[in-house]
């Protein structure tokens, strides 16, 4: 549905977006991350066609953005990150507005309007000033205008910039709910939102395509190690010995002792293939010291994502 | 055509659901006003004193122009004040869609610049029509009292709507370079000047000059609508000078992507 095809974008002699391709099927919700100002915006408003690229073509139904950008735009529904509301004007008459532009025939125009205000929970709020809504509910109304149309893709940043939690969790359920109807990008700097609500991520930084992949291979994939949390009672030199003597394990960190000073807690990593934790278990148990908490940690998309831009830091570096 | 009405109506609704309409049409109204009465008072004084002389000399009392003496000076003050004004009406134009973010919205939608550039100069347009028409009370005004000839009102009319249509289209133009609305108002302000005031240098510097010079001003052109003359090369300049003003618009709106807006 989306083809982004080795796109850049300068503005002056900055490189925004460098050389950036994905693709995105139909009825797919892409999550695109990334840190602030690493090119997501720029990304998505060439998307719109808002801003051409520099170079590199991107193609949304197969249309390209640049040659036949009024057919793309007939065919996306775009929520900038600032909600573009007209403060003066009232929420029907606003969405209307946008209807008519947007191209919905008159006859269908009405009920194209109640359905999206109705999708997004402002059915009552028609008659009000724009002006006078408080942030979530405009935001629902940036949301109503980017659906209002009923477009094939829906591009979507920061959707949920500024929401109270109550707000962002409607808001997700929400766009979760739109999938399979609309492909859908989204672009978020929070992390969480990404596993929650999207199929694949996209991770961009400094303008470049960092990774690619679903959350859950991401983490898998770049945690390439497991770790393991465990509370054990006994004498701390022996038994850091005898973890760092079993297989696989690359890394045993001491983390203190618990509160009431009777065991000693520890990290452990290692890159064996099959878990640690029955081998850890049994050690433990064999030399008799006393294992209060065996618990395997699984790499969050935060270290994912920390873990991959600084790479990328190194990497510059050199 | 759908397009340019739905955004040539949004900017009406935006003008009227707001307070610029009414105080803008409403200082027009009370300036034009205060210029009217002053210059009707003084036509009226001075048929007073003709007839005085008249009769004192016994001779017939000359006739004298309300046309001439009152509604030309009038139209001419009014192309100054709705030189002052009507920037005032198109500085937001684009200014505010680029500072509030909605021009996102306008740029992404299948709408074409052409539309949305007049559709934004009709507005004002309408807007202008509707301050020049309610002056026309003054004018009723005179043909309760008086004898103006209405040929030569409306031929003023149309040179002071063209005029302000020339104001209206810079207008435009210069909203589409800034998000800063006052900015956009000064710098219309300003250009108009320059192309009204270009005329009266044309006596300083050498006649083949001068000449050029006397054809690039707005109020040149003016004069003779203001006399009841129509003539096509006028209009033929008005018409130019709004093409140019919003084609340097659409050139203005496509140029801004690549340098990113």
């Amino acid at each position: 549905m989306i083809d982004v095809q080795q796109v850049t974008r300068f503005f002056g002699r900055v490189m925004a977006v460098d050389n950036v391709s994905f693709q995105v099927e139909k009825g797919e919700i892409l999550g695109f991350l990334g840190p602030n100002a690493a090119g997501k915006t720029t990304t998505m408003r060439i998307l719109t066609t808002y801003l051409p690229a520099t170079s590199g073509t991107a193609k949304v139904a197969g249309f390209d953005v640049h040659d036949q950008s009024m057919e793309v735009r007939k065919r996306i529904g775009y929520l900038p990150e600032n909600p573009p509301l007209y403060p003066e004007m009232r929420v029907l008459d606003y969405l209307d507005f946008v209807a008519k532009i947007k191209g919905v025939s008159p006859s269908d125009r009405k009920k194209a309007v109640a359905d999206a205000m109705a999708k997004t929970g402002i059915s009552n709020e028609g008659k009000r000033i724009i002006k006078q809504l408080s942030k979530g509910f405009k935001q629902r109304v940036g949301l109503a205008q980017a659906l209002v149309h009923n477009p094939d893709v829906l591009i979507l940043d920061e959707p949920t910039v500024g929401l109270d939690p109550k707000q962002i969790i409607e808001v997700r359920e929400l766009i979760k709910s739109l999938a399979g109807n609309h492909t859908i990008i989204l672009s978020t700097h929070i992390l969480p939102e990404v596993s929650m609500t999207c199929e694949r991520v996209v991770i961009i930084d400094k303008g470049k395509v960092v990774a690619e992949d679903t959350p859950d291979n991401l983490t898998r994939k770049l945690s390439g190690s497991q770790r393991v949390h465990a509370v054990i009672a006994g004498p701390l030199a022996d038994i850091q010995n005898a973890l760092s003597n079993l297989p696989g394990v690359t890394k045993v960190q001491h983390l203190g002792h618990t509160e009431a000073k009777q065991a000693q807690q520890f990290l452990i990593e290692s890159k064996a293939e099959k878990a640690i934790s029955p081998d850890l278990a049994k050690s433990v148990i064999g030399q008799g010291w006393d294992l209060y908490e065996l618990k395997s940690e699984s790499l969050s998309l935060e270290d994912v994502f920390l873990r991959v831009t600084t790479t990328e830091e190194e990497v510059d570096r050199q | 055509m759908r397009n340019y009405l739905a955004i040539m109506n949004r900017e009406l609704k935006s003008y009227f659901s707001s307070p610029i309409a009414y105080v803008v049409t409403g200082l027009f109204l009370l300036i034009s006003g205060i210029f009217f009465y002053l210059l009707a008072t003084n036509f009226v004084q001075m048929c007073m004193r003709a007839d005085m002389q008249a009769q004192y000399y016994r001779m017939a009392m000359p006739k004298l122009n309300v046309n001439m003496m009152a509604i030309r000076p009038l139209l001419h003050n009014m192309s100054l004040f709705a030189l002052f004004f009507l920037p005032l009406v198109t500085m937001r134009l684009y200014s505010d869609e680029k500072k509030s973010g909605t021009i996102e919205l306008l740029l992404t939608s299948p709408v074409t610049n052409t539309q949305s550039i007049l559709g934004k100069f009709s507005a004002a347009a309408i807007l202008y029509l509707i301050m020049l028409l309610l002056t026309g009370l003054y004018m009723i005004l005179l043909f309760i009292f008086g004898k103006p000839e209405l040929g030569q009102i409306l031929t003023g009319y149309l040179g002071l709507y063209l005029l302000g249509l020339c104001y209206i289209s810079f207008g435009v133009f210069f909203s589409t370079l800034t998000d800063n609305q006052i900015i956009a108002a000064v710098s219309t302000i300003t250009f108009i000047l320059v192309f009204w005031a270009i005329g009266w240098v044309s006596g300083m510097v050498n006649p083949s000059w001068g000449n050029i010079l006397s054809h690039f001003s707005l109020i040149e052109h003016f004069d003779d609508f203001g006399k009841g003359v129509f003539d096509t090369k006028h209009l033929v300049f008005y018409v130019s000078f709004i093409t140019m003003g919003l084609f340097l618009s659409f050139v203005s709106i496509e140029s801004a992507k690549w340098r990113g807006r």
